[in-house]
């Protein structure tokens, strides 16, 4: 039998299914005017003649209800531990959403006449301020809406930047195209550089997990190279050391260096990209400095530069002009607008917030913790997993599946096994380079206890693993719907609600 | 031990080749597709490309990543397997047959003794880690 409501940790019926043909969820004063003809208002063929059908009829309980039970079986950052690498998914403090609800702030207009809007202004030269600070980098657009699109700005720059000193468009002469990017970088790297008219080379990392230098060295003298893309720590969670060098090889072929910021939570308050000879840099607020991540907002992902590289940021720029602040349109270099208005606004309070509250000294207390954490993961797990590369990590660590992977225990069974016992999953199978790859990034937000109990929860799985695989292969057990079928929700995804279908299956 | 096809010709990228006359039919190894377990999504050149040896020509992608495919030899291709993208079941119940991926007019038939034999393909999968 259909129950009335479901408990919240039972399964909830679409809300198509829980229609009932002919409800209404509203209630009409009588009319107290003369009726209009509804074909005078809408004529007949712009109507709908199906009668609503497979609109769901609902009454307003039941709307909000349903949404409501839906809406706890979110896992959240609120909810526990996530430590998902590459993804710095650290807690977002109640002091930072309040601030971002001040109603000067909340309120403001988007089109509101800089002399009414000082505070935001000044909040956004103030942001801009400290990231150059954290970066070494003196010139920042705030516009970015998150790291793909920074990543983008930042190589879109770097296409300007060139053409603008080689001389493109004079005598037809052929731009410098080859954008070397790590095999270990994220999918975006390549697919920023590609959209953006580069051809992508790909530089070979070596057996302990860093650039190739010797292969870079090749690549470079290959010629036409117009810059690299790296991530430092890079995606294995290991500091590039020779990155000095690195970026001078990139210079000496007359390329430039743009950095993916993704993994700054390493580094803030400690190494600046700028003093490592970075040209460009995005960074992600949503990571790094804690505004919502993950469908809990949007995000945000400043582009830090070089003065060089300065007259090619978007436009409007904020500037400061005595003791008040103005938008700045006229940079004629200028790669131009790459999002509505001034970015994400709300992310940028957010963030400025984190760092006053933080200061100079817990920046780097926070970083150093996200090291500390991952160390302390890497040393507990050990003697428990194969671990690729030899160096300490820095803010993630990884590890395989290759001693598990011969019980027939493989990656994706070690993460959804993790569920049981309370932990949303790591990373899995990236980075690419890496067979069966776990990459798991704690950050500065887990404690102690809950980071042991995390090596605790992994050696039982391995223990699993050894004694009774298939507990581990069938898992989760203790979720509301257990093992999904990834590869035929890929092949025959169900990706609507059909009216006919439940008759059908009637 | 894996299926491996006399009478095909094998890359160290898991691709095989079927030649008949100037034309080779390409496709990945019964190997490959274990070791990505459930392909379920395939991207297929146009039917005119060239390519020279060892190029990308193509991805498949699983559950659990994306994998790029290196075409064996040089050549135009010449068809598709038009089909397979919405039968990726293919790949696992016949990857020397219905699951063929591309043909190619070779440029060169030569290219074709660089490729290992059925049985040093099996050698070669042998000597890869687990």
């Amino acid at each position: 039998m259909d129950k009335a409501t479901p408990h919240i940790t039972q399964n909830e019926a679409l809300i198509f299914e829980r229609s009932q043909t002919g409800r209404k969820g509203y209630m009409l004063p009588a009319l107290d005017v003369e009726e209009t003809p509804l074909d005078e208002l809408l004529p007949p063929e712009l109507r709908r003649d199906d009668q609503l059908e497979g609109v769901p009829e609902l009454s307003e309980v039941d709307v909000v209800r349903h949404f409501t039970r839906i809406s706890t079986w979110n896992y959240n950052i609120d909810l526990g531990m996530y430590p998902l690498g590459s993804c710095t998914m650290k807690y977002n403090s109640r002091l930072n959403e309040k601030v971002a609800r001040i109603p000067g702030f909340a309120n403001l207009h988007p089109l509101a006449p800089e002399e009414d809007a000082q505070g935001a202004l000044e909040v956004m030269y103030e942001l801009q301020q400290h990231l150059s600070e954290i970066t070494g980098l003196p010139a920042i657009s705030l516009q970015p809406a998150a790291g793909a699109h920074g990543e983008m700005t930042g190589v879109m720059m770097i296409r300007a930047f060139l053409d603008a000193r080689d001389g493109v468009g004079e005598d037809d002469k052929p731009r410098r195209n080859v954008m070397l990017i790590p095999d270990s970088a994220h999918g975006t790297n390549p697919a920023s550089a590609h959209l953006s008219g580069f051809t992508v080379k790909t530089i070979r990392s070596t057996s302990e997990g860093l650039t190739d230098l010797e292969h870079l060295r090749e690549l470079c003298a290959s010629g036409d190279v117009a810059g690299l893309m790296l991530t430092n720590p890079n995606t294995v969670g290991i500091f590039e050391r020779n990155i000095r060098e690195i970026c001078r090889h990139i210079h000496d072929a007359g390329g430039l260096v743009y950095m993916d910021g993704a993994n700054m939570n390493a580094l803030v308050g400690v190494a600046r990209p700028g003093d490592m000879g970075v040209d460009v840099i995005h960074l992600n607020l949503h990571k790094t400095f804690s505004t919502p991540h993950g469908g809990g907002g949007p995000g945000s992902g400043p582009c830090c530069c070089t003065s060089e590289l300065e007259p090619f940021l978007p436009v409007p720029r904020v500037a400061r002009q005595g003791e008040s602040f103005r938008f700045v349109y006229d940079r004629p270099q200028s790669i131009g607008r790459v999002k509505a208005f001034y970015g994400n606004f709300g992310m940028h309070l957010r963030a400025l917030s984190y760092i006053l509250t933080h200061g100079n000294e817990g920046l780097r207390e926070a970083t150093e913790a996200a090291v500390l954490n991952a160390r302390f993961i890497a040393h507990g797990l050990a003697d428990t997993f194969d671990k690729p590369f030899d160096s300490p990590p820095m803010h993630e660590v990884l590890f395989t599946d290759k001693r598990q992977s011969r019980k027939g225990v493989h990656t994706l069974d070690i993460a959804k096994r993790l569920i049981d016992y309370g932990f949303h999953p790591m990373t899995i199978y990236f980075p690419l380079i890496v067979q069966g790859a776990m990459l798991i990034e704690p950050t500065e937000s887990v404690g102690r206890q809950e980071l042991q109990q995390f090596v605790d929860a992994m050696k039982e799985i391995t223990r699993e693993a050894l004694e009774d695989p298939d507990t581990v292969l069938n898992a989760p057990h203790t979720t509301r719907i257990g093992r999904l079928d990834e590869a035929t929700a890929a092949r025959k995804p169900i990706l609507r609600w059909k009216p006919d279908e439940k008759a059908a299956n009637a | 031990m894996s299926n491996i096809p006399e009478d095909l010709h094998y890359s160290k990228d898991h691709e095989w080749i079927r030649v008949e006359g100037d034309v080779g039919t390409i496709g990945i190894t019964a190997y490959a597709q274990g070791k990505l377990v459930d392909i379920v999504f395939v991207e297929l050149p146009r039917v005119g490309e060239t390519f020279e040896a060892h190029q990308m020509f193509g991805t498949v992608e699983s559950v659990k990543a994306t994998s790029e495919v290196y075409i064996p030899v040089s050549g135009e291709i010449v068809e598709i397997n038009e089909t397979l993208p919405d039968d990726t079941e293919k790949f696992k119940t016949d990857p020397y047959g219905e699951a063929w991926m591309i043909k190619v007019r070779m440029k060169d038939a030569g290219e074709v003794n660089a490729l290992l034999s059925a049985a040093e393909y099996e050698d070669f999968i042998k000597s890869l880690p687990e």
